[in-house]
């Protein structure tokens, strides 16, 4: 029973109101779409925090999601135990520097003033989780061994099955207490998600890569 | 031909007094909210000087502006991969250390201070942090009047072009020599900010040009602060937003000039339209440094002209902002006697804010110890009768501000621009003083008139609009019509009744 609101009630309770609430808050409060970057206010701890986490968690980040919308794939590539020890060695030292990146990151709101200035309570709820989140996720990538292969027949199978509405919580109820909590803590953050600054990576400007330079509007739509 | 409309600015340096009185009426409306205390829409730096945000004029620092690269026009800051790329970390972001830290004082402690021997003090309190402020190392005009410029104004990369001497010879008490600059956002033709915005929040109004930033679309990813090479859009550290100058937008549309310019005490300001060729930005914006001003001024055209008329016409411009071109003051200023020059057209923004020169103090000696008459001859532009015609004309080499200065902020480093300004400047005091106090020779009067490329007739139109403008030849403001431009995705009569009580909450009760 336990199980079955940790692993079925709360995922699904967790994504439909991030969804909600994030469709609510992009069309009723656009202008609090914002990264509320604080590079402005502080610049040097920030590089080595900012960078490390974001390229390192990015990255983790699309090989869960690889694995889990191409599981085919993903299990011929690390049916070759080179090919399985070079992404887990990958893997573990881009968690790692997410991990270094995020403590520098929280040391920064700690120490920083000027950083406190601009620091919420729901930001230092946001910081603790993900910190938990790339934390349990390094712990568990390292003590039990061949993640990358064995997250193939336990979350994914999960994952697949909240996604096609026929729930079967078999694939990972038997699994360690430290993986599931990373599972579990992985869904808070899809629950924070809408209410924090963490929106800011709905809205990553990619179009940028193909828009003109230059920005004209007009208010009235010219005829020629 | 692609006509549009601008609604343009021209700062006449000659007559700015460095009050900043613009700057505090900018203040007081626009940036007293939280976060942008530290924010200067408007503001007025000493010239030799690094300005505000300190040093913002280095590109090499800031990478602001556009450059050429293998004959292409290129973003300083980045290319489109490399912007997404920094987008965690902006190398070339100014912080709140290049700006300053604004502060206030606790003046409460004046009145609760618990008695005692010594006068209480009002500390200094960070606007940021609340924390108090020890040492206040940094403010929005630090180095006002010249105040410490053996260690600030030698900064200034515009002195880069001097030689080692000029340079020395700026600190020799008898030369010393600065002028004030005013700044806004240069509302530019090819802005960096909008090119450097990742979401594509920054947009330009195409009926009058007005540069502005969406709030609602601004993600914080801050490549307008660093793209921008006037460092004129702000970060508000505390909404996560960039914001910049709006011109007024709102005063502008209800007929008011923006309120640097109402406010300014020496009048200085001038506001009108400028018709340019929107198909020539690219092309003006791509030739060699030496002729920038030259391009910009070429895409600026003649409001007078029927075929420019027509074409205006077609892009829908209406009657009455053409007549406002057409009596625009800028249009005078920058073009027809071509007196106003952009800020640095090295960045390749091509800014619609234009600046006169100011006249440049001329040499003055002191030989031991008393002022060199000699050595000062006919080095004064007024120097009455004294003045022999070579060396009356000649007193520009001996400005006191080299003119390879002036040349280094207005015109790309091409100093026969900036030379062809001042020779028509000198020829307006020439003539109006020979007018006035009679001490020049008719001959001497043509011969400037001749050096300036000018004549009596336009003369007294320059001095006319320097000296004795009214309001209303100073500020032609346009009829914005955004009364009526709403009617594109609104009708006017749908929002008749929806005012007033219970709007908010509307009332469904009633059927008909």
């Amino acid at each position: 029973m336990f199980d079955n609101i940790l692993f079925i009630v709360f995922p699904y309770t967790a994504v439909t109101i991030a969804i909600a609430v994030t469709i609510y808050r992009f069309a009723f409060d656009p202008y609090s779409y914002s990264s509320q970057s604080s590079q402005f206010l502080e610049n040097r701890i920030l590089f080595f925090g900012s960078v490390p986490w974001h390229y390192g968690v990015i990255i983790v980040l699309l090989g869960h999601l690889t694995a889990l919308l191409f599981p085919g794939l993903w299990g011929l590539f690390t049916a070759n135990q080179i090919r399985l020890y070079v992404l887990e060695i990958t893997g573990l030292s881009l968690a790692l520097m997410a991990t270094v990146g995020l403590v520098l990151l929280f040391y920064r709101r700690l120490s920083n003033a000027r950083a406190q200035a601009v620091t919420s309570e729901l930001d230092w709820v946001l910081l603790i989780v993900l910190l938990l989140q790339v934390g349990l996720g390094f712990w568990v990538a390292y003590y039990y061994r061949w993640g990358s292969d064995w997250y193939l027949h336990t979350a994914v199978p999960w994952l697949v099955s909240l996604l096609k509405f026929q729930p079967d919580i078999t694939f990972v109820t038997a699994l360690p207490f430290w993986v599931k909590f990373h599972f579990i803590n992985g869904f808070t953050i899809i629950l924070l998600l809408p209410f924090t600054r963490l929106v800011h990576l709905l809205v990553y400007p990619i179009s940028y890569l193909w828009r003109e330079h230059q920005v004209v509007i007009w208010n009235k739509s010219r005829h020629y | 031909m692609d006509i549009r409309a601008h609604v343009s600015m021209v700062f006449h340096l000659d007559k700015c007094i460095g009050c900043h009185t613009c700057s505090i009426a900018c203040k007081n409306i626009w940036t007293d909210r939280k976060g942008t205390e530290y924010m200067w829409w408007n503001n007025v730096e000493t010239k030799p000087g690094t300005g505000y945000p300190t040093l913002w004029e280095d590109q090499e620092k800031y990478k602001g502006g556009w450059e050429k690269k293998n004959g292409d026009l290129k973003l300083k800051l980045h290319s489109r991969l490399k912007g997404l790329g920094n987008i965690f970390y902006n190398p070339f972001l100014p912080t709140l250390d290049d700006y300053y830290e604004p502060w206030t004082y606790d003046y409460e402690n004046l009145f609760n201070a618990p008695e005692g021997d010594d006068q209480p003090t009002a500390r200094a309190i960070s606007m940021v942090t609340g924390k108090p402020m020890d040492n206040i190392e940094a403010g929005p005009n630090w180095d006002d009047d010249l105040g410490g410029s053996p260690i600030y104004a030698r900064n200034d990369v515009n002195l880069d072009e001097l030689t080692e001497d000029e340079r020395e010879q700026l600190n020799e008490l008898e030369r010393v020599v600065f002028f004030y600059l005013p700044r806004i956002c240069n509302h530019c033709l090819n802005p960096g900010c909008v090119a450097a915005c990742p979401a594509g929040a920054i947009y330009k109004r195409g009926e009058d040009g007005i540069v502005l930033i969406a709030q609602d679309k601004c993600r914080a990813w801050r490549m307008c602060i660093s793209g921008c090479p006037y460092k004129k859009t702000y970060y508000n550290w505390a909404s996560g937003k960039s914001e910049k100058c709006i011109l007024c937008y709102p005063r502008l549309e209800s007929g008011q000039p923006p309120a640097c310019f109402h406010s300014c005490v020496g009048r200085i300001r001038y506001l009108g339209v400028l018709l340019y060729d929107a198909d020539q930005i690219e092309k003006c914006a791509s030739v060699p440094d030496e002729e920038l001003v030259a391009a910009q001024r070429a895409m600026i055209m003649d409001p007078f002209d029927p075929a420019v008329i027509a074409a205006a016409k077609k892009n829908k411009i209406s009657d009455a902002m053409i007549a406002s071109a057409q009596n625009s003051p800028v249009y005078k200023f920058v073009k027809k006697w071509g007196l106003a020059l952009p800020l640095h057209p090295d960045f390749r923004t091509l800014p619609m804010l234009y600046y006169v020169p100011p006249m440049l103090p001329v040499l003055a000696k002191t030989k031991d110890g008393n002022y060199d008459v000699d050595g000062a001859k006919g080095e004064n532009t007024f120097a009455p009768l004294s003045a022999s015609l070579p060396a009356m004309l000649s007193s520009l080499e001996k400005a006191r501000m080299p003119i390879k200065y002036m040349a280094s902020m207005f015109s790309a480093g091409n100093v026969k621009v900036v030379e062809d300004v001042y020779r028509k400047l000198i020829a307006v005091r020439i003539f109006k003083r020979a007018q006035t106090v009679k001490d020049y020779q008719q001959a001497e009067v043509d011969a400037a008139l001749a050096a300036g490329k000018t004549d009596a007739e336009e003369v007294e139109a320059i001095f006319r609009l320097t000296a004795l403008p009214t309001y209303e030849e100073r500020f032609v403001v346009p009829p914005l019509a955004r009364e009526v431009a709403v009617e594109a995705w609104e009708k006017p009569l749908d929002r008749k009744t929806d005012a007033g009580f219970g709007v908010r909450n509307k009332i469904n009760r009633r059927k008909f």
